[in-house]
């Protein structure tokens, strides 16, 4: 009996202060039927409940079938896109389990749980099959229609998605837009008060998908983002799967090439907001999934490594003796318990930006908090992504690394693993895209404010604990000051990657410090992880300042043995 | 409307053993053992579940047990279940497979117009596989034992796979019958979500206080228990009196032989096989 929902994952859950948001999306707790929730107390049990049964169904029915659906992947014939028979029984148990709504409305047959109840059913399906979470997570698109789609809209397409019975695609990368999404320039044209897409798009996760949100360049002759509108568009004859990728991992899901044939779509919300508004609502979602993602693959990557150390033996003993291996462990355990932490707040966060969202579309004046909410939440998404999806890479690394010859064998389970890491750091923004997005908090301070509090936490056993923490704070902030000082923009981006890694460590910290100190058992997780952090923040601290020294202002000049 | 009937039963969970699982007097300890849903009872509510989707009748499931199995009861409410009885009463206790099955029967009865009673194969804790059939011949209906697969189901007939132990026998069987399952037969589904928050705050009657019981009651959270009275049974034939078996003694056996001893598949064979288990593990009381 192998259930995913675990202890580490029940602490973090438990450290969430879910209150406002349960309150928010319950109304006030004032409902006494049997479809709402009458009490904080009644919605943890719920809760509680929702994510051991899906963590029974993860570890039970998902596992199970994950190597079958890696084996088999998906096929296109005839036009027709098939999943593996074992993801369509996935995907037939999740329904039946009625998951597929999760954080739909219950007027249309979801469940309207927190994104961070959410969160932790993503990352637990990751765990037991990381290729599964790319359909389960395009719940994001139902979400988003939610958010911006009419009465009409919802009403039509949200209870198709609550049962299962359609699946969702969001098509917005071309072959010459990726990173880029300004360039978008699948044609969306204006006829008769209708509108018709016209156009390729590339790398669309499901996109044989029935229902399809779509990025078109609607103002025909503009270049940048605001002339892109975002639209519906459900399944037609005149849409054309021309390809599906054969990629080197996740092959649950198809990735396809679609060809727009003047297919007919509707808006939604406002023209010309297609990119800056919902784009990137849309966007943080499927970045926060695949931060889930990225973490149930590392977690399954370190499960997988000290099974192996512990029935391999070596040199006359199980090698998880060895000191070389369980470094390994060691870093690994740390780095995912932090990270949980990290990931679990995000979730949170994103939470508090709804309820707000919600708010101040109800007409409430909440600008304010609305203001800081989505700030938060746009500081620690691409936070959480840039360390979790480096971080299930290197767990995948070091956990095949560990299994020696055999890991490189299709026979054990860490090379799927390392296969399935490796596109997290990359889609929905690469690492450095994250890096971009986050760098931003910490120079305007937001991240400065969000530490305040490590200062002023009332520990006792873990005392000089936080004040090393607090240490490795300034010292991280000298580092942001002393690039900052800097007037050349390009040492700015060269050195914000080493500025990102150092704030991540410390946010982590900050959460992680109270956490120890609750839970006992917990310290010395703690304590190699802030040993490990010490020395990183000094060598990144190092490395910007040697940066600075050697090359300051003409750090441009790096570029220049591979220009051709 | 047409009624399928699922017989539950909560019993200790005998698959994962911790702690002190046996009493020193040889009995199982209870209190150390989480309480489960038997699980191929679990299998016997899936093909409940299935075919009930299929025909339209309604799927109810029984249980006799102490208030606490109320669980297993509110399990299958999240798994679809449309109706779910509680039978207790103290005088149901150390009920044998044959008061059990007076018991269970007569509620199948009371519930009327029942076209397919199914229960799991058998127990994990008694493990006699005997209360289904046992229903069967007091309700009179036809019965399948060990049914390993559902081939086919309509509206006037079945057709079953059943374990025959030395082959699979199909068998094609018109309604009402009574059906015991295997874990083969399929996997059961999971609790639905949004049945887990319609049900999640079910209860019994005494779960609830006065101003919370009209909720309940509004909201279909009470679960409706049925006593011995209620049924209007034979005291006599419930409980430890309504059961002939007495076990006369317990006895914790530890087997500790290692060893693996061949007979020839032949009548002397078998004959010295029976004698060594005969000298080895039976005692004689003089």
């Amino acid at each position: 009996m192998s259930n995913y929902y675990n202890s580490s994952r029940k602490l973090h859950f438990s450290q969430l202060e879910l209150e406002p948001v349960v309150r928010d999306l319950e109304h006030e707790f004032k409902s006494k039927g049997a479809d709402s929730l009458g009490s904080m107390e009644e919605a943890l049990t719920w809760y509680d409940m929702l994510l051991n049964n899906a963590g029974e169904i993860a570890g039970e029915f998902i596992a199970p079938r994950a190597e079958a659906v890696d084996e088999k992947g998906c096929k296109l014939e005839d036009g027709t896109v098939s999943w593996a028979q074992e993801t369509q029984e996935n995907m037939d148990m999740l329904a039946q389990s009625g998951y597929m709504g999760a954080m739909l409305e219950r007027r249309f047959g979801g469940l309207a749980m927190p994104v961070s109840v959410n969160n932790i059913i993503v990352e637990m399906i990751s765990q037991a099959d990381a290729s599964l979470m790319n359909l389960y997570g395009l719940q994001d698109i139902a979400v988003t229609l939610q958010k911006f789609g009419t009465e009409e809209q919802k009403q039509r397409v949200l209870p198709k998605f609550a049962k299962g019975e359609v699946s969702g695609a969001m098509a917005l990368t071309e072959p010459d837009a990726g990173s880029d999404l300004q360039a978008v320039s699948l044609k969306a044209i204006e006829k008769d008060g209708k509108w018709y897409l016209d156009g390729v798009k590339r790398f669309i996760t499901n996109g044989s998908g029935d229902v399809l949100l779509v990025l078109a360049r609607s103002e025909a002759g503009t270049t940048s983002g605001r002339g892109l509108s975002m639209f519906l568009c459900e399944k037609s004859p005149e849409i054309v799967v021309r390809r599906i990728e054969n990629k080197l991992g996740i092959h649950g899901s198809p990735t396809c090439e679609l060809q727009f044939n003047m297919a007919p779509a509707e808006l939604v919300g406002k023209r010309k907001f297609g990119l800056i508004k919902y784009v990137m609502s849309l966007m943080n979602g499927a970045r926060l999934a695949v931060s889930a993602q990225a973490l149930g693959i590392a977690q399954a990557a370190f499960e997988e490594a000290v099974e192996y150390a512990n029935e391999r033996e070596q040199f006359g003993k199980r090698i998880v003796e060895i000191p070389a291996v369980y470094q390994m462990l060691k870093s690994m355990q740390a780095e995912i318990e932090t990270s949980r932490a990290l990931l679990y707040q995000t979730g949170l966060a994103v939470d508090m930006m709804e309820i707000y969202e919600r708010k101040a579309k109800a007409g409430e004046k909440v600008k304010t908090e609305l203001r800081a909410a989505t700030a938060l939440a746009d500081f620690l998404t691409p936070l959480s992504k840039f360390t979790i999806s480096e971080l299930a890479n290197r767990a995948a690394y070091d956990s095949l690394q560990i299994h020696g010859g055999v890991g490189y064998m299709k026979d054990f389970k860490v090379e799927r693993l390392l296969r399935d890491a490796r596109i997290t750091n990359i889609y929905e923004g690469t690492t450095q895209l994250q890096v971009v997005a986050a760098i931003g908090a910490l120079v305007k301070g937001l991240f400065e404010k969000e530490m305040e509090e490590v200062r002023s936490m009332e520990l006792t056993s873990l005392k000089k604990e936080q004040k090393e923490v607090i240490s490795l704070l300034d010292k991280t902030l000298s580092a942001i000051a002393s690039v900052h000082e800097m007037e050349s923009l390009e040492f700015h981006d060269y050195t914000a990657t080493y500025l990102v890694e150092m704030a991540s460590i410390l946010y982590r910290l900050k959460l992680y410090l109270p956490i120890a100190e609750q839970n006992p058992d917990k310290r010395n997780i703690l304590k190699f992880f802030l040993m490990e952090s010490d020395a990183r923040i000094r060598y990144l601290e190092n490395r910007i300042f040697h940066l600075k020294e050697q090359y300051g202002e003409n750090i441009d000049r790096l570029k220049d043995d591979f220009l051709k | 409307m047409k009624k399928i009937v699922v017989l539950a039963k909560q019993v200790p969970d005998t698959a994962n053993v911790t702690g002190d699982a046996m009493k020193p007097d040889g009995t199982v300890n209870r209190a150390a053992l989480p309480a489960i849903f038997n699980p191929e009872d679990l299998n016997a509510l899936e093909m409940g579940l299935s075919i009930g989707e299929k025909l339209g009748f309604e799927v109810h499931v029984v249980t006799m047990g102490p208030p606490k199995a109320v669980e297993i009861l509110k399990h299958s409410l999240y798994m679809g279940a449309d109706n779910v009885w509680l039978i207790s009463d103290r005088r149901f206790a150390a009920a044998d497979t044959l008061a059990t099955s007076y018991v269970l029967a007569e509620a199948v009865k009371k519930l009327g117009d029942v076209q397919l009673v199914l229960a799991g194969r058998q127990a994990i804790d008694g493990d006699t596989a005997q209360v289904g059939p046992q229903v069967a011949e007091k309700i009179d209906f036809n019965q399948v034992t060990y049914v390993t697969e559902l081939k086919e189901v309509d509206v006037d007939h079945v057709v079953l796979e059943r374990d025959g132990e030395t082959r699979s026998e199909t068998i094609r069987t018109g309604f009402p019958v009574l059906l015991t399952v295997t874990a083969e037969a399929n996997t059961p589904r999971f609790p639905n979500a949004a049945r887990m928050l319609q049900f999640f705050r079910a209860g019994l009657e005494s779960d609830f206080d006065e101003e919370s019981l009209k909720i309940a009651r509004e909201n279909g959270w009470v679960v409706p228990t049925w006593t011995l009275d209620d049924m209007g049974l034979d005291p006599e034939r419930c409980g430890l009196s309504g059961s002939p078996t007495k076990v006369h003694k317990i006895k914790s056996i530890t087997l500790k032989g290692t060893d693996l001893q061949l007979f020839n598949r032949d009548k002397t064979g078998i004959q010295e096989m029976v004698r060594n288990i005969v000298k080895d593990y039976v005692e004689v009381e003089r």
